[in-house]
C-alpha cells in the first residue's frame, strides 16, 4: 500500500497559534514579492536566488525535470531539489522543522497541513494567491482545496489529488446491477460474488489495519468523527455506528477476510488469481495494475465510484479528499521565489506535463479536460469521486486517531469486541488523545478573552482622557 | 613543605594521576549517560509532545501522571504480558539452541567447525529487513514452506502471523533463530576453556559421554551460561525490529512489545513524555530481572 494521504477539519489551531504572525508573514511575503519583481527586472547582474525544494518519492524524481524550463523563466532563480523517501518524509519535515533547517518549499502530504501549521512552521498564501493570475481557486476540486485551509486561511496549493474507490474485476461482478448505488446493493454484489466463487474467493479486500476504508464509509454516513471544534470524539454516534456495523459486518459474514497488510504478500497476484473481486485504492493502483497483471488480464478490470448509504442520496458517495500540496516555509530564505516556484508548478501546462511524467491525477479540472482524463473511463470514475471528496477532521492528532479507528474495527471484525464496547473504548481513548488540544484551545481562548479586556478598559480610559 | 612524607606524596600524585586517566572516560559517561538520563527522567514527568516542539510553553509538568496513565492503560498491560512472553519462551529456546550448537561444533565430530560457527552466526549480522521478507514467505499461510512441511504430516494450516496466538510463537521463533548464534560463540569459547585434564580422568574413571556433560560440560560452564542468560533477556526485553518489520505489532496488538509502544508513543506520534516513562519502566524491568538472575546464580554456588 503505497503513499496515504489525505486531508482534515476545521482547526482553531492554527489560528489561535499565530494570528499576529499570519500578518507578519503575509507582509513579508509581499514585500518580497515586489523585491523579487524589482530583481527580476534587474537581470543578470543581481546575485542567484536558490528555492529549496523537497519532493516526496517519486514525485520528487520527476519534478527534477520541470527545473529547466522555470529557471529559463526566471533568470537569477535556481532550484535545488531534494528527493526524500515518502516513508521518511514526516520525521525528516519534523526534525527540519526542529533543527530550523527546513527548506524554502516543499511537497507534504495534505494531511499533514495541520500539523505543520500549529507547529507555525508554514507561510500563509491567501495574498499570494489572490495576486496571482495563473491560479483559479474555483479550478480546484473543493473537498482538496479545503485540506489546504484552516481557519480561513489557505497555507497550501494542491499539487496532485487522490482518493480512493472500487477497483474491480469485470468477469466476477457480473450478474446483478453494476456499480451498485447503495450499500444495500453494494452488498447483495458481495454476496452474490461470495456464493459464486466458492472457499477461495472473497468478494472485497478490505485490509484489516487500514483505516481509510472505515474512515471513507463513516464519511458516506454524514458522520462527524469529532464534535466541538475537534475537542471531543464522537464516535457513538448513530451515524459512524451505521458505518461501523456495515463495515465489520462484512468481515463477519464472510464477504471480506480480516487480512492485514503485511499477511497479503502480493496484492496483484491474488487480484489476478481472483482471491478477491474487488478493492477500494486510489490512483496509484492504475499505473500499478496496468504494469503488473498480463495482457490478457487487463480488459478484466475496471473502476467505479463509490455508492452512497441509500439509493436516494448524492451519487457517488463520499470518499477521502488525498492528495500532496505545496508548502513555502515560514523561515524561507527567499519567500518571493519559492511562491514563484508554486505559481510555475500550478500552471496549467505544467500540471499537463506533470501528468505525463509521474501519472499523477492532477489538481485542477481544466487539466482533466485538457488531458484527455475525463474520457478514459478507469480515470472518469476518478474524476466523479473527486467532486465527492470530502475532508477528514483537520487536528493535528488525525493520524493517530484514524489508526485509533482502524483498530476499533479490527477488534469488532476479530470476534475480540462487541461494537458497543468497541466504540466506548474508541471514544474513550480519542477523547484523551485530543485532551492536550482541549487545553491548548482554552488556553488560547482566555489569552483571546484577557486581550480583548484590556483592549477595552484601554480604550475607556482613552475615551475618559478624550473628554 | 618537605614534611610531607615522600609516599604520602606519591600515593596524591597516583591518584591525580587516575583521576587524569579516568577523566576521558567519566566525561564521556556523564555526557553521553548521565545527562540525556536525567533529561529522560525529567522527560517523562511533563506532556512535552508535538504541540511542545512548536513552543515549550505548551509543554506542562504533570508529576507521575505518564506513569499513572501507564499503568491505567489496558494496552500497556497487554505489551507488558507480550513482552514477558517474548522472554519466558525466546530466553531459554535461545540457551538451548545456543549452547546445542556449541556442543555441536566443539566436538570433535565436527569437520570444519569455523564454517558452522560462520554458519550459525549469519542471521546475527544479516539485515532483519531482508530476512523478514524471507519469513514472511515461509510463515504464507497458503504459500508457505512451513505450512507445506506441516501438511505433509496432516497438520492444517497455521495462520502464523493473522492468528494472534500464532503469531507471538512466530516472532519469538524468528527472534531465536536470529540471536542465537551469538551466544552460540560465547559458548564455543566457554567450552575452549574447560581443562581437557577432567575429561581425561573421568575418562579413567570410567564415565560415559552424557555423564560427562552433566558433570564436567555443564557445570564448568556455569559462568558463561549467565553471561549469556543475562545478555539474551536484556537483548529479547528490548525486541523491536522482529514486529516492528513482520506485523507492526498486529494483530490486535500481539505481538506489540514495549520497546515498540515506546517508539509508537515516541517517534511516531511525538509524545516524548510519555515514550520516556515507558523507557524508565522497561529500565526497571531489566534492572530487576538481571538483578533476579545474577541473585540466583549466587546463590546457586553458594550451595
Amino acid at each position: 500500500m503505497a503513499r496515504r494521504v489525505s486531508r482534515r477539519a476545521p482547526a482553531r489551531l492554527a489560528g489561535t497559534l499565530a494570528p499576529g504572525r499570519i500578518l507578519a508573514g503575509a507582509v513579508l511575503l509581499a514585500g518580497a514579492l515586489v523585491a523579487a519583481a524589482a530583481g527580476c527586472g534587474g537581470g543578470r547582474g543581481e546575485a542567484e536566488t536558490v528555492v529549496r525544494f523537497w519532493g516526496l518519492g517519486r514525485e520528487g524524481e520527476v519534478v527534477r525535470e520541470l527545473v529547466p524550463e522555470f529557471e529559463r523563466r526566471h533568470p537569477g532563480i535556481r532550484v535545488e531539489v531534494q528527493q526524500i523517501p515518502f516513508t521518511a518524509a514526516h520525521e525528516k519535515l519534523l526534525t527540519a522543522f526542529v533543527g530550523q533547517a527546513t527548506p524554502d518549499a516543499a511537497q507534504l502530504g495534505n494531511t499533514w497541513v495541520p500539523e505543520l501549521v500549529a507547529l507555525g512552521a508554514l507561510a500563509p498564501l491567501d495574498e499570494a494567491i489572490a495576486a496571482s493570475a495563473a491560479i483559479d481557486p474555483a479550478d480546484y476540486f473543493a473537498g482538496v482545496w479545503d485540506t489546504n485551509v484552516l481557519d480561513g486561511t489557505v497555507w497550501g496549493l494542491p499539487w496532485y489529488v487522490d482518493t480512493r474507490l472500487l477497483f474491480y474485476r469485470t468477469d466476477l461482478v457480473a450478474g446483478g446491477p453494476w456499480p451498485p448505488r447503495s450499500w444495500a446493493e453494494w452488498r447483495r454484489a458481495m454476496e452474490r460474488i461470495r456464493a459464486a466463487g466458492g472457499p477461495a474467493r472473497h468478494a472485497i479486500l478490505l485490509p484489516i489495519d487500514e483505516w481509510p476504508q472505515p474512515v471513507i464509509l463513516a464519511l458516506q454516513a454524514g458522520a462527524p468523527l469529532l464534535s466541538g471544534d475537534g475537542r471531543r470524539a464522537a464516535f457513538q454516534e448513530p451515524r459512524f455506528r451505521r458505518a461501523m456495523e456495515f463495515y465489520t459486518g462484512l468481515f463477519a459474514d464472510g464477504l471480506a477476510a480480516p487480512l492485514d497488510q503485511s499477511t497479503i504478500s502480493n496484492l496483484y497476484q491474488e487480484f489476478a488469481a481472483g482471491s478477491f473481486a474487488m478493492m477500494i485504492t486510489g490512483p496509484w493502483n492504475l499505473g500499478e495494475l496496468e504494469r503488473r497483471l498480463p495482457a490478457e488480464m487487463q480488459h478484466l478490470w475496471a473502476t467505479a465510484p463509490l455508492p452512497p448509504p441509500e439509493a436516494g442520496m448524492a451519487y457517488p458517495g463520499a470518499s477521502l479528499a488525498g492528495g500532496s500540496s505545496l508548502v513555502v516555509f515560514r523561515r524561507a530564505r527567499s519567500p518571493a521565489a519559492a511562491w514563484l516556484w508554486l505559481e510555475y508548478l500550478s500552471r496549467p501546462e505544467q500540471q499537463a506535463r506533470f501528468l505525463e511524467l509521474s501519472g499523477n491525477l492532477p489538481a485542477r479540472r481544466s487539466v482533466w479536460e485538457a488531458g484527455g482524463l475525463a474520457e478514459d473511463p478507469r480515470t472518469a470514475a476518478f474524476m466523479a469521486q473527486l467532486e465527492h471528496a470530502v475532508p477528514t477532521p483537520k487536528v493535528p492528532e488525525w493520524e493517530r486517531i484514524a489508526t485509533r479507528i482502524a483498530q476499533a474495527g479490527e477488534q469488532v471484525a476479530r470476534g475480540a469486541r462487541s461494537l458497543d464496547a468497541a466504540l466506548a473504548g474508541l471514544d474513550a481513548d480519542v477523547d484523551r488523545m485530543l485532551e492536550k488540544r482541549r487545553w491548548m484551545l482554552d488556553r488560547e481562548a482566555e489569552a483571546a478573552a484577557d486581550r480583548a479586556a484590556e483592549r477595552s478598559e484601554g480604550a475607556e480610559r482613552s475615551d475618559g482622557a478624550e473628554r | 613543605m618537605t614534611a610531607v612524607p615522600a609516599a604520602a606524596r606519591r600515593e596524591r600524585s597516583e591518584a591525580r594521576a587516575a583521576w587524569g586517566f579516568l577523566a576521558p572516560a567519566l566525561a564521556a559517561i556523564g555526557l553521553f549517560f548521565a545527562i540525556p538520563l536525567a533529561g529522560a527522567l525529567l522527560l517523562s514527568l511533563t506532556d512535552f509532545d508535538i504541540y511542545a516542539v512548536a513552543d515549550l510553553g505548551n509543554a506542562r509538568f504533570v508529576g507521575l501522571r505518564n506513569y499513572l496513565r501507564l499503568v491505567a492503560d489496558p494496552l500497556f498491560w497487554t505489551v507488558l504480558r507480550n513482552t514477558l512472553v517474548f522472554v519466558v519462551l525466546g530466553v531459554p529456546l535461545t540457551l538451548i539452541a545456543a549452547l546445542g550448537g556449541a556442543l555441536m561444533v566443539h566436538s570433535s565430530l565436527a569437520r570444519l567447525p569455523g564454517l558452522y560457527r560462520t554458519v550459525f552466526f549469519a542471521p546475527v549480522v544479516t539485515t532483519l529487513v531482508a530476512v523478514a521478507v524471507v519469513w514472511r514467505y515461509l510463515y504464507h499461510p497458503r504459500f508457505g514452506l512451513i505450512n507445506h512441511g506441516l501438511g505433509l504430516v496432516g497438520i492444517g494450516p497455521i495462520d502464523w502471523l493473522g492468528e494472534p496466538g500464532w503469531a507471538m510463537v512466530a516472532i519469538t521463533l524468528l527472534a531465536v533463530w536470529r540471536t542465537f548464534g551469538y551466544g552460540l560463540v560465547i559458548f564455543v569459547v566457554g567450552l575452549e576453556t574447560v581443562p581437557e585434564s577432567l575429561y581425561e580422568a573421568a575418562s579413567l574413571d570410567g564415565a560415559g559421554r552424557w555423564q560427562k556433560l552433566r558433570d564436567i560440560t555443564l557445570p564448568q560452564l556455569k559462568p558463561t551460561a549467565l553471561f549469556v542468560a543475562v545478555l539474551v533477556t536484556v537483548q529479547v526485553f528490548q525486541i523491536f525490529a522482529e514486529p516492528y518489520v513482520m506485523t507492526r505489532g498486529g494483530p490486535l496488538h500481539a505481538t506489540t512489545s514495549i520497546t515498540l509502544l515506546m517508539y509508537e508513543q515516541g517517534f511516531r506520534w511525538w509524545n516524548m513524555g510519555q515514550a520516556a516513562a515507558i523507557a524508565f519502566v522497561l529500565f526497571a524491568l531489566i534492572l530487576v530481572t538481571t538483578g533476579l538472575q545474577v541473585a540466583l546464580r549466587r546463590w546457586g554456588s553458594g550451595r
